[in-house]
């Protein structure tokens, strides 16, 4: 009987609970001992050329070492040259853009975006280095501020004058108008996909020591081996010289992505100062300096017949990357890719552009470019129900993928595996009782209730692995005392990788999970691999830990052939006991110490290195109920129901848990979260009293439905879990609200779904009535 | 100045600068590292710890005011042979916690909510946790685990 | 994230708080549960060079019945008004609002003077005194002085009392009529109230709608001619001067203030 799909409790746990993780903040190895701190100074305006710097009452300051500007990063490397016309990174990648885009590590002499880095104090602790601050002396002299795609559109104040435009990158052809003309109905509506801070619960942390020739740098990082990469490019050096470590890290959701600019300067200051130093951001660092999410306006184009056939959907995307297009046009790329979601429609087209704003540049965040594209074809989905009187559901129906249609080639270009669209609708309706609920909302409605019901229904297909080429590592050994070992290249922050990694193990060789460490983010110790994002350990990583099992399963099984003197083929392994036997014969059972100290010394070892080539994409649908008093606008979200099928379930307490916290993210993106600019580009939205991430007090219990449909693309049959539950919850939620109110005349709300916002759209709609 | 706090049963004294916030003093003097600092406007409740048995935000308390009084931080929790406390057990069983950054003040919320309200239903649990954030888990398999620890302590 | 430095003293009596704020220069205060004031330092939006420790003063935490009023020290705690059967029974609307201040981390921690003397006006505290008529007890060199909750706030983040003075207790008068009601609008739970409404009997107090926390003058007008929980509250916005911020427009705290007071009244008069 396989552990595998059994409910297993996490091997992480009893240390988290009892002594705590060790984040960057915690360690206290002998190389961090005399560890300084570093802090520093940000620019509180937004878009300004830098006119001088005066740093001398800070070094003179109480327990200042250093106070470092531009000036004195005079030992790095030359920036790359700019790629030639038509060789940069392709559209596709998530690159930075290079000339004239760049962005340096600390300002030189301009700043462009309020939290940009402009000089770093270098201090005996972390108090002193927050007063020294203060006696840093920057002038500034302002220049006019960019907030907004119109204005950013606009050209008429450019980040980057040599660029001569605000537009980064663009891409895509609108349809032909002919595709519209002959659909009996039309609808088009601007959408806002709001900006998102991700606000882990563990900001950004550094340390960083250079001792004998070797950096050696302590990063909350989802990618110990890409920040390596990183580290050797920007500061010149051999990447056998630099060790990078991810100790424990407090939760990343694609924001802590390799390392950014920040971490890159603590490493430098480290090797320019050589002081051993730290770096720990506070929150409201982290709200401005540390990527934002999502960022993009939408004008949505759907039309089709009026018995809810979608014939044609149309996309603009405006993208605000923020002062430095970090990731290039791939967010957008990703959005056009997956914008026609889980539906056939015959003709889509998606139209790409990005701009810069003096805003902090926006990145991956949970989803990273998926939530966007399924809330724009799911408001249209629901706009076009409305249009033709249709309940959403069944336009649902009509319009989601049929089941024979897999491997589905979209007209986008993406070609989905294995879906069951249709199945994970009905299965939701059913599960949330949808004649119900349709019932209880005719009730209210007829009655005039003050308080509402709103349902909202969303179907999505997501791409999860959407870098499948670059794979992912592993190496087994299993040792001469019976125990094993897994080097991952995945990095887990959260996501119990530990756990199910030593399942796989479990199940394929019998050596229980007590007995398998699971080693990452570690470069010394796993030089190649890739790290955790875009939902793809499991897929990848994990497949990589049973390839590597299944290696060292053949080498185990010649070493028990010479241990028994018996012939290979007669042998088994019986993984429920975890010993090598004579087949049928447990008299001749062996155990797995016996074997590994048999095979030599070292034991037995194999690396696997696995790559799929291609991407999966799960799929689900989510449906929300919510309540909304139409006195004072506000929401209250009264149950969640899910499907989210991401093929084979190694975990199911795993996979629930990302389930639960990407519908949490989805939440609160639809109803509370918003980073806000004034015209200035001064955020408003600045700490967490007035970003407000959701608690669980604005969150009822979610009612998970279970279904699994097999990808055919690895042999674990999995896909991606880890953003689903974000890029489906978002519509239902927002479909949900304007449901409530739909019978007052309201067509669409922006999100988030505020009282204030949606009592806004309830009076507009009564006073145009 | 100088001051000395009780914390996890042990007396620590030191003499610290007068504005030292009791979360430092209590990772850098103490050297407990567990209780986190997950903000700077006391919203996120990571850093919650029981001071004389309440659950307070340490972020927001000075050194200074706990000083001769007596601090329970989450690595205090488990009793002397290492068996874990109720709630931790609950949140181990229920998968309570993902990356564990938030979860030392998590627990201590509800160890602290507990000794209130043995018996509470899932909103009230929901709501004596508004101050405490969690990005990760969605927060649905702490109330699981809040709710069974409860009927643990009920139970016994 | 780090307080600006300062000097800490720590008293062991009123008398001892009075005299270390005195020689603790222009910018020194009392640090009563620190819950308004640590997070303000934090910011370095307020940089007091002295903190005067009032927090663990014996004579300043009670709840009693005195002669036909309620007398709460200054240092009484949020969760202990909360928890308090006398108040309960005698006051809810205190016990109740003070049950819904911020989370039960800061509950533990806020003491009522010290939310009284803050003065922010969307505090729910503040407002509540106004509905019940309270008098504030102040202490300072020259002796101790009552104040009229309604002479009491004065502004934004500003009271009557002078520098050196101490607030010692809040005395509320046993409420006439029994009915009362405490409506406290917010996006979620943790946060402050957009606009709140405390009624007790006829006495109708406004949280975040002006500079101070407001009575309803208006609403309470109509109440008294007999009119209707809906018709009052029509007059809920009156002589009122919400913020127009990130959090909500003018209009729409005028719009709240108007549903809040109908629901309140409404509620006031059902449980009766």
């Amino acid at each position: 009987m396989s552990i595998l799909g059994t409910r297993v409790t996490r091997t992480e746990d009893p240390r988290l609970l009892t002594v705590g993780g060790t984040y960057v903040d915690d360690l206290r190895i002998p190389e961090l001992t005399a560890a300084a701190r570093v802090t520093f100074v940000r620019t509180p305006v937004a878009h300004a050329l830098i006119k001088g710097i005066d740093a001398s009452a800070a070094r003179a300051a109480p327990g200042i070492i250093a106070v470092l500007t531009a000036a004195d990063m005079d030992d790095l490397p030359p920036p790359p040259p700019a790629p030639a016309e038509g060789e940069g990174p392709g559209e596709g990648a998530p690159l930075p853009l290079g000339a004239p885009w760049s962005e340096p590590l600390l300002a030189v002499d301009r700043v462009r975006f309020v939290g940009e880095p402009v000089a770093m104090v270098i201090s005996d602790d972390s108090y002193c280095g927050a007063d020294a601050v203060e006696l840093v002396d920057v002038d500034y002299e302002p220049l006019p501020a960019v907030v907004g795609f119109d204005r950013a559109l606009s050209g008429e104040s450019l980040l980057f004058p040599e660029a001569g435009t605000n537009v980064a990158a663009s891409s895509g052809q609108p349809a032909d108008p002919a595709a519209f003309d002959q659909c009996e109905v039309v609808v088009e509506h601007t959408i806002v996909n709001q900006r998102l801070a991700p606000v882990p619960m563990e900001g950004r942390a550094t340390a960083a020591v250079w001792q004998d020739g070797k950096l050696t740098v302590w990063v909350s990082t989802q990618n110990a081996q890409i920040s390596r990469f990183i580290l050797a490019g920007v500061l010149g050096l051999d990447p056998a010289s630099i060790r990078v470590v991810a100790p424990d890290v407090g939760g990343g959701f694609g924001a802590k992505i390799g390392a950014d600019r920040d971490a890159l300067l603590v490493a430098w200051a480290a090797k320019h100062t050589g002081h051993a130093l730290r770096w720990v951001e506070t929150r409201s660092e982290n709200l401005v300096a540390m990527t934002h999410g999502r960022g993009q306006r939408h004008v949505v184009k759907i039309g089709g017949t009026r018995d809810g056939r979608v014939l044609a959907y149309q996309l603009d995307i405006v993208q605000d990357t923020g002062a430095y297009p970090r990731m290039g046009g791939f967010l957008p790329f990703l959005t056009g890719l997956m914008a026609t979601g889980p539906y056939a429609i015959p003709s889509v087209h998606a139209v790409k552009q990005v701009v810069v704003t003096n805003t902090t540049p926006i990145s991956a965040y949970r989803g990273a470019g998926r939530p966007e594209a399924t809330a724009a074809v799911e408001r249209a989905i629901d706009l076009f129900a409305a249009e033709i009187g249709m309940d959403p559901a069944e336009v649902r129906r009509i319009n989601l993928v049929p089941p024979d249609q897999f491997p589905y080639h979209s007209p986008c270009g993406a070609v989905y595996d294995t879906g069951e669209y249709v199945r994970a609708l009905d299965v939701v309706l059913a599960g949330a009782g949808y004649a119900e609920l349709r019932a209880e909302q005719a009730r209210r409605r007829d009655n005039g209730d003050v308080r509402q019901l709103g349902i909202g229904v969303a179907s999505y297909v997501e791409i999860t692995a959407a870098d499948a080429a670059g794979g992912e590592t592993a190496r087994l050994m299993v040792h001469g005392d019976g125990t094993a070992t897994v080097y991952t290249g995945s990095s887990a922050h959260g996501q119990g990788h530990h756990t199910a990694w030593a399942m796989l193990v479990q199940s394929e060789l019998g050596i229980p999970m007590a007995d398998v460490t699971v080693v990452h983010g570690d470069t010394d110790l796993i030089p190649l691999g890739v790290g955790t994002y875009a939902s793809r350990s499991l897929q990848l990583g994990g497949t990589a830990v049973v390839k590597a099992a299944v290696d060292v399963k053949d080498q185990a099984r010649q070493v028990a052939a010479d241990l028994l003197e018996a012939s290979a083929a007669d042998l088994e392994l019986d993984v429920d006991r975890g010993v090598w036997q004579v087949r049928g014969d447990p008299e001749t059972s062996r155990s797995w110490a016996d074997v590994a100290a048999h095979a030599g010394p070292d034991g037995l070892a194999a690396d696997a290195n696995f790559t799929e080539g291609q991407p999966t994409f799960p799929f689900g649908t989510h449906l929300a109920v919510v309540e909304v008093d139409t006195e004072t606008g506000k929401v209250t979200l009264l149950r969640h129901v899910t499907v989210d099928d991401a093929g084979t379930v190694v975990s199911p307490v795993l996979a629930e848990g990302q389930r639960h916290g990407g519908i949490a993210q989805g939440a609160a993106q639809a109803l509370l979260e918003e980073m806000v600019y004034d015209a200035d580009g001064n955020p408003v939205t600045g700490t967490l009293v007035d970003y407000a991430i959701i608690t669980a007090a604005e969150l009822p219990s979610f009612e998970l439905l279970a279904s699994e449909t097999p990808t055919t693309i690895n042999p674990l049959g999995a896909k991606g879990i880890g953003e689903a539950g974000t890029i489906g919850a978002t519509p239902a939620i927002q479909n949900a609200v304007v449901d409530a109110v739909r019978h007052l005349g309201v067509r669409h709300i922006d999100m988030p779904a505020t009282p204030e916002r949606v009592w806004t759209a309830i009076m507009q709609a009564r006073e145009s009535q | 100045m100088k001051l000395t706090v009780s914390v996890n049963g042990s007396e620590v004294a030191a003499e610290v600068p007068d504005r030292t916030l009791l979360v430092h003093f209590l990772r850098d003097v103490a050297g407990l590292t567990a209780t986190n600092v997950g903000c700077d406007t006391s919203s996120c409740g990571a850093c919650t710890v029981l001071l004389d048995g309440l659950s307070v935000k340490s972020c927001t308390l000075l050194a200074a005011q706990a000083d001769g009084s007596e601090v329970l931080t989450a690595e205090g929790l488990a009793n002397g042979s290492g068996e874990l406390h109720p709630v931790q057990r609950a949140f181990h069983a229920e998968h309570g916690l993902q990356c564990g950054f938030c979860t030392p003040g998590m627990v201590m919320a509800a160890v602290s909510l507990l000794e209130e309200n043995p018996a509470p239903t899932e909103q009230e649990v929901r709501t004596a946790l508004e101050g405490n954030i969690c990005r990760c888990t969605g927060y649905h398999n702490i109330v699981r685990a809040v709710l069974a620890a409860a009927s643990e302590r009920q139970a016994r | 994230m780090i307080p600006a430095a300062f000097t800490y003293k720590r008293a062991s009596s009123v008398e001892e708080a009075l005299d270390l704020l005195r020689s603790g220069g222009e910018e020194a205060k009392y640090l009563a549960g620190g819950h308004s004031l640590l997070p303000l330092m934090k910011l370095r939006l307020a940089v007091p060079e002295t903190l005067v420790d009032i927090g663990r003063l014996p004579e300043l935490s009670y709840i009693e019945e005195d002669d036909g009023h309620l007398a709460i020290g200054a240092l009484t705690r949020h969760y202990q008004l909360a928890d308090s059967d006398l108040l309960a029974r005698e006051v809810p609307l205190l016990a109740h609002a003070a049950g819904q201040i911020g989370d039960p981390q800061v509950r533990h921690c806020g003491t009522i003077g010290g939310s009284l003397a803050h003065a922010d006006p969307a505090a729910d505290l503040p407002a509540v005194m106004l509905a019940l008529d309270a008098t504030l007890v102040a202490r300072g060199p020259e002796g101790s002085r009552e104040i009229a909750a309604g002479d009491f706030f004065r502004g934004l983040f500003e009271t009557a009392l002078e520098p050196a003075e101490l607030l010692t207790e809040i005395r509320i008068p046993r409420p006439q009529a029994a009915g009362w009601s405490f409506q406290k609008f917010t996006k979620r739970a943790i946060d402050w109230a957009i606009v709140g409404v405390a009624v007790q009997g006829g006495n109708v107090a406004l949280v975040n709608m002006g500079q101070t926390p407001l009575r309803a003058a208006g609403v309470e007008e109509a109440l008294a001619g007999g009119a209707s929980a809906a018709e009052a509250a029509e007059r809920a916005a009156e002589r009122t001067s919400p913020s127009d911020d990130l959090t909500a427009s003018r209009g729409y705290r005028e719009h709240l203030a108007r549903v809040l007071v109908r629901r309140a009244i409404e509620e006031s008069r059902a449980a009766g």
